[in-house]
């Protein structure tokens, strides 16, 4: 119990990933929560990286962290001036009344 | 040891509940807060675990650029009619359980994979390809793989960048009517005799300027 192991970093980062998922499902209100909860997922993920990188005593986790936050940095750069122009065009960027697409 | 492990659950703790409240919480304003409160604790997990480059790297990426774009972005947008209406939808809510049901199933499949590694516990020490000097510290080493064995990686997540820089530059910009602009082309291709005309001037009865 009071033994920090690798195990407990994993469980943490499954849970912050459920939590990012759930976020997704169940999100009714505007589209920067849901990119947002695609933060918290690529957050849990790093979790999972760095106490592997550093339990295994192998360093490739950290760098492999370092190319997520990369790529997380320029997914939200481009979500949020997608959602910037949709906004312009259409006035609302709620969940419910994005429906150009018909799904 | 017991300190680590006070310090591992304070800042789990908060990391867990932090992230709840930017799933649940009323206003986006406060959704960006704690997310930006929940970077700021596990970047303290990862410093605390040996990780620090990691750590100040999450800092500097995650809360000094990307949290205060989603800060800036929530600010420009219309607040106020981005209030909440969580979990009580109007119509169509039967999505809400079968939501509820796979977050369920992913956790508890995670959970799974994470108790593996107890049960065959071989595999930890089956595979270390870069092995960690202890005498040195964590920046210098990843300072030594990332820019000889990962340096074609590295270049590319910079093109990466520059291609988003230049995606959200292309995707916001638009032109407006009845502003003046500057227009190169027309400036360069201007040529002498658009410009200039020689006239020749009469005695005693000057020029007609008004063409």
């Amino acid at each position: 119990m009071f033994e920090i192991g690798l195990g407990h970093y994993l469980i943490l980062g499954a849970i912050i990933f459920t939590i990012g998922v759930i976020g997704i499902f169940l999100n009714r209100k505007n589209v920067i929560v849901i990119l947002m909860s695609i933060e918290l997922i690529l957050l849990a993920v790093n979790i999972n990286l760095v106490s592997f990188s550093i339990y295994l005593n192998d360093l490739t986790g950290q760098i492999f962290t370092l190319f997520i936050l990369t790529v997380a940095a320029a997914e939200a750069a481009i979500g949020l001036a997608i959602i910037v122009i949709y906004y312009r065009n259409s006035g609302t960027i709620k969940v419910q009344e994005i429906d150009k697409l018909k799904g | 040891m017991i300190i680590h492990s006070i310090f591992f659950y304070i800042f789990s703790i908060i990391a867990v509940f932090s992230a709840i409240m930017v799933t649940v919480s009323r206003n986006t304003v406060h959704s960006v807060f704690f997310l930006i409160l929940d970077f700021i604790t596990i970047s303290c997990l990862f410093i605390m675990i040996g990780a620090e480059f990691i750590g100040m790297i999450m800092l500097i990426v995650y809360v000094g650029a990307v949290a205060v774009l989603f800060l800036f972005v929530v600010m420009m947008l219309n607040v106020s009619q981005q209030k909440n209406t969580w979990l009580s939808g109007e119509k169509n809510s039967n999505h809400i359980p079968i939501g509820l049901l796979i977050s369920t199933i992913i956790f508890f499949e995670l959970i799974i994979v994470a108790g593996g590694w107890k049960y065959k516990p071989e595999l930890l020490k089956s595979f270390s390809s870069i092995g960690v000097d202890i005498d040195s510290t964590n920046t210098h080493e990843i300072g030594k793989v990332l820019y000889t064995d990962y340096i074609h990686l590295f270049q590319l997540s910079g093109m990466i960048l520059l291609v988003a820089m230049i995606g959200a530059i292309v995707l916001t910009f638009r032109k407006r009517e009845g502003i003046r602009r500057q227009s190169y082309f027309k400036q360069i291709s201007r040529e002498r005799k658009d410009g200039v005309e020689l006239v020749d001037v009469e005695k005693n009865k000057g020029v007609n300027i008004d063409v």
